[in-house]
């Protein structure tokens, strides 16, 4: 099943959700909405599921106009931030939902009904916990029943929205890697959304990033992270070194110190150097493009975070392995492997 | 809901000791003198007991005065049983419209956006905020001989004033923000999430709403029905404007108590107050444990 959607456009009063959305997602991806909150993600998702309706543009499931259809008959998978579950009902009921309010001509007999959730209950491996309410169990569980409820009307697509969000960092990592293994066992095309970069580079087959209602950048994991599009998108994914550089006739400087860094096509005028932290190698001093002072040095496992102060007066962070001696008070040169400039 | 108790290490006397000491320390500055305590709680015990226990135990003295046999014989007179027979006929049609109207009201108001929304919500407390005689009257002024549609009735021959539908429509009237102010409330705190979710799933409008909606709102539905029959059935102001007073046809059980208790009729009259006032202790009751309900389906699912 494949989802696309084209140019949408939703308003809530004044406030632009969406922006001219386009977006194609092939059948049996995994791809993962990511940005900031307001950028337009659930929105687009909500859409998508048919419990919003945009104000302009189209969407196709399968080739199928889906604004031609409610929600109630897009066969859409939707899973809630908040779980959603009914909580007058037990585990087993709630997953059972789905098939229990089919038309009495395609709906299955008891028995049918009994081994389906049954089937979904191990494939989230929760069966044991059939007869609970949902009041009676943790995040994490009631994550996977509410995935497990969504699943059991075999949907066509499968959408979740900030489907961890709700849950501690621990249990949310565990989640992560179930969902993904989840994924490659039952391959239903599906969409979630997260404002969480790690979550998105580690569990989607491609990442889209968006930013106030637009799409920034459709790539791989390792697209947007090594290639980022737009400044937002080097910004957002990952942590990165940003100076503000002057680009004039074919070269850098910051400040008014000229940097041995190639300016690329860009137009002359101010713009912005973006730097990831691990990239910035530490030289002796004199070399490399920048010079600068260490301040402190603190540890972040196998990692250690050096803040230093750049002979033009910023002050950067950079990462360096820990075999590498770096000491407060001294100065050092530093040289970015990789880098972006951007102009604005 | 999973509960967990963090065992934080072994606990020394010494820290016991501490703890003691802050928790007279904090009892103290929280307590009055034993002496304003007691005066405070006598306060309390005397207002209530003038106030709410003793005209109870009034209605029922005076109702049984005369003995057991004269207070059955009160209710079992024709005009008695007809009262208590139109009570519970117009307290089940307010009561049943009530229902309906409240429950869709809120179901409009919480799940829906619409403009003109803060509008529906002040004209649902009206009836609050009115005096029931007044919306008597204005049953007279739209139904009365002189009243708007009082020549058009006349024509098709059709009674609404001093009759029971006239009776019906005050008490629905006056009754009519029980069942929605109960819901409101409950169906905001609830979101629209799970309805989402059931629509998602396949349910119809009308599945969502039984399936879901109606199952998580049920005990604020019993409390708003409950209130509201309370009221319908001890309602006077209003009823007493349209019904006529006709005897043994448009006499609720609280106009009966009236007309009896001016007639010297005290036992008749205390006899079916009692009957009223047994309403009433049902009623606290009942209200106590759908609260209890109420609490616990408050229970969030989600936090």
């Amino acid at each position: 099943m494949t989802i696309e959607v084209r140019n949408l456009v939703k308003t809530f009063g004044s406030f632009k959700a969406l922006d001219g959305v386009d977006l194609k997602v092939d059948s049996g991806e995994l791809v993962a909405l990511l940005g900031p909150s307001g950028s337009g993600k659930t929105t687009l998702l909500r859409i998508v599921a048919g419990l919003d309706w945009p104000d302009s543009g189209e969407v196709l499931i399968n080739g199928e106009d889906a604004l031609a259809q409610g929600a109630r008959e897009r066969h859409v998978g939707f899973v809630f931030q908040h779980y959603a579950l009914f909580r007058h009902m037990t585990v087993f009921e709630n997953v059972a939902f789905g098939l229990r309010v089919q038309p009495r001509a395609v709906r299955k007999d008891e028995a049918a009904i009994r081994a389906r959730v049954k089937e979904l209950l191990d494939l989230v491996q929760l069966d044991w916990l059939a007869d609970r309410y949902p009041g009676q169990l943790s995040g994490g569980q009631r994550q996977r029943i509410a995935l497990a409820r969504a699943l059991a009307i075999e949907p066509r697509i499968l959408l979740l929205d900030e489907p961890f969000g709700a849950l501690d960092a621990k249990v949310r990592k565990e989640l992560r890697k179930w969902l993904r293994a989840l994924h490659r066992e039952i391959s239903v095309t599906s969409i979630f959304v997260t404002h969480d970069q790690e979550e998105a580079l580690e569990v989607a087959n491609r990442v889209v990033v968006m930013d106030k209602g637009r799409i920034e950048q459709i790539g791989s994991p390792d697209d947007v992270y090594d290639n980022p599009a737009t400044a937002f998108v080097h910004g957002f994914i990952g942590e990165s070194i940003v100076l503000p550089v002057e680009v004039a006739n074919g070269t850098v400087r910051l400040g008014d110190r000229p940097l041995d860094l190639a300016a690329g096509g860009l137009a002359p005028g101010a713009s912005r150097l973006f730097v990831r932290r691990h990239d910035m190698l530490v030289g002796p001093p004199g070399s490399g493009a920048f010079e600068g002072a260490i301040r402190h040095v603190r540890n972040f496992g196998p990692v250690q975070r050096a803040e230093v102060a750049l002979s033009g007066g910023q002050t950067i962070e950079i990462d360096a392995p820990r075999d590498r001696e770096l000491r407060a008070g001294d100065t050092i040169g530093l040289e970015p492997r990789r880098y972006r400039i951007f102009a604005g | 809901m999973t509960v967990q108790i963090a065992h934080s290490g072994p606990v020394t006397s010494s820290d016991e000791k501490a703890r003691a000491r802050e928790a007279l320390a904090r009892n103290s500055l929280r307590t009055e003198p034993k002496a304003v305590r007691i005066v405070v709680i006598a306060i309390a015990v005397a207002f209530l007991t003038i106030f709410v226990v003793l005209p109870l135990v009034v209605v029922f003295a005076h109702a049984f005065s005369k003995g057991i046999a004269a207070y059955l014989a009160a209710l079992a007179e024709p005009e008695a049983l007809a009262a208590i027979r139109l009570t519970l006929l117009v307290a089940a049609i307010s009561v049943g419209l009530n229902l309906v109207f409240g429950l869709v009201a809120a179901w409009a108001i919480a799940k829906f956006d619409f403009p003109g929304k803060t509008f529906l919500i002040t004209l649902i407390d009206l009836p609050f905020s009115v005096s029931p005689v007044i919306s008597g009257l204005v049953f007279v002024l739209l139904f009365g001989a002189q009243g708007y549609l009082g020549g058009w009735l006349r024509d098709h021959d059709i009674q609404i004033l001093f009759a029971v539908p006239g009776i019906a429509l005050a008490t629905t009237f006056v009754t009519f923000p029980f069942v929605a102010r109960a819901l409101i409330p409950l169906m905001q705190e609830q979101g629209t999430q799970e309805e989402e979710a059931a629509i998602s799933l396949g349910a119809s409008g009308l599945q969502t709403f039984f399936r879901v909606t109606l199952p998580n709102i049920k005990w604020g539905v019993l409390y708003g029905v409950l209130l509201c029959n309370a009221r319908a059935m001890g309602e006077f102001g209003a009823v007493s404007v349209v019904s006529g007073h006709i005897r043994g046809e448009t006499n609720t059980m609280p106009l009966l108590v009236e007309i009896l208790y001016d007639e010297y009729q005290f036992v008749a009259a205390f006899a079916i107050a009692s009957l009223l006032a047994m309403l009433a202790l049902i009623t606290l009751i009942a209200k106590t444990v759908l609260e209890r309900h109420l609490d616990e389906g408050q229970d969030p699912s989600d936090h």
